[in-house]
């Protein structure tokens, strides 16, 4: 009867582990922060083209759609879409702004003079700080802004899905 | 002489460096509570990724802006949620996590108890 018993348990015990594990298996193993920044930080920073000193508050005072872009030259899957966000400049609905993380500020510019500027303002991030005010933990990360909102967040590269979800979004 | 006084000026530079011992220290002791989320299973402390550089930075910064420890884990776990932290708090999340060693010990000392008890008999 004992017998029976343990070896019932440790039927159950194998079969508990084993959907455990087996779940395990289609989570992803990349985590994304769950954050809690609903209002967009407040920053000050340097422009890459004109030379001016910007506070946050002055950037997203518009009544219209905002997406900024944390990007740098030496971060490849950042050239990828870069082609996406140019293409998404040319509506008039959405304002794109740039934050450039951590980069060498001729590469920068050699990098927006090659591919295209889509930014209709480019700050500088030198040492890392604004993108962790942000809640941002690499590059290319995507925010999409609202009175002055985080509407949604993309962590890594646009692509196709995406960029046709956020034109949804500001029809 | 003049060795002498030169001698005397590097030892007194060098003893205001631990004016910010202290600092460091609660800087590391801060550094060495976060995880590293690019590269995951390291501490900020001994990472050297772009993310972690930035972040000592910015614990350097809360430090020098007069935050506790406590107000500086608020802030990066309001930005990067609780994961960040090696040392999680109490929370309906974590409940299981904190109460399940001390119903461990509970149980498995009741049941030395009901051993010892029938061992006497």
């Amino acid at each position: 009867m004992k017998n029976r018993l343990v070896y019932l348990f440790l039927c159950i015990f194998f079969i508990f582990t084993f959907i455990i594990f087996y779940r395990g298996l289609n989570n992803s193993n990349l985590y994304t922060p769950n954050t809690n920044i609903k209002l967009i930080p407040e920053f000050n920073s340097y422009t890459l083209n004109k030379k001016q000193y910007l506070n946050s508050k002055n950037i997203f005072n518009k009544n219209k759609f905002y997406l900024l872009n944390i990007w740098s030259s030496w971060c490849v899957p950042c050239r990828d879409e870069h082609s996406m966000l140019v293409s998404l400049s040319k509506s008039e609905k959405i304002e794109i702004i740039g934050l450039n993380y951590k980069d060498n500020l001729k590469n920068a510019e050699k990098f927006i003079n090659e591919l295209g500027n889509p930014y209709s303002i480019i700050l500088l991030d030198r040492d890392g700080t604004i993108s962790i005010e942000w809640g941002a933990f690499g590059v290319p990360e995507t925010f999409l802004i609202y009175e002055n909102k985080i509407i949604k967040r993309y962590v890594g590269p646009l692509n196709f899905k995406l960029v046709d979800e956020i034109k949804d979004y500001i029809k | 002489m003049k060795f002498l006084n030169f001698f005397f000026a590097v030892l007194i530079i060098l003893n205001f460096n631990l004016l910010k011992a202290d600092e460091i220290q609660l800087q590391n002791k801060i550094t060495k509570n976060l995880r590293c989320l690019i590269c995951q299973g390291q501490s900020v402390y001994d990472s050297d990724s772009e993310f972690a550089i930035s972040l000592k930075l910015v614990v350097k910064n809360k430090i020098d802006e007069g935050l506790t420890e406590d107000q500086i884990y608020k802030f990066l776990t309001k930005k990067y949620g609780e994961w960040i932290l090696y040392d999680p708090q109490f929370s309906k999340n974590t409940y299981l996590l904190w109460l399940m060693p001390l119903l461990i010990f509970l149980f498995g000392g009741a049941i030395i108890l009901k051993k010892l008890i029938n061992i006497k008999k």
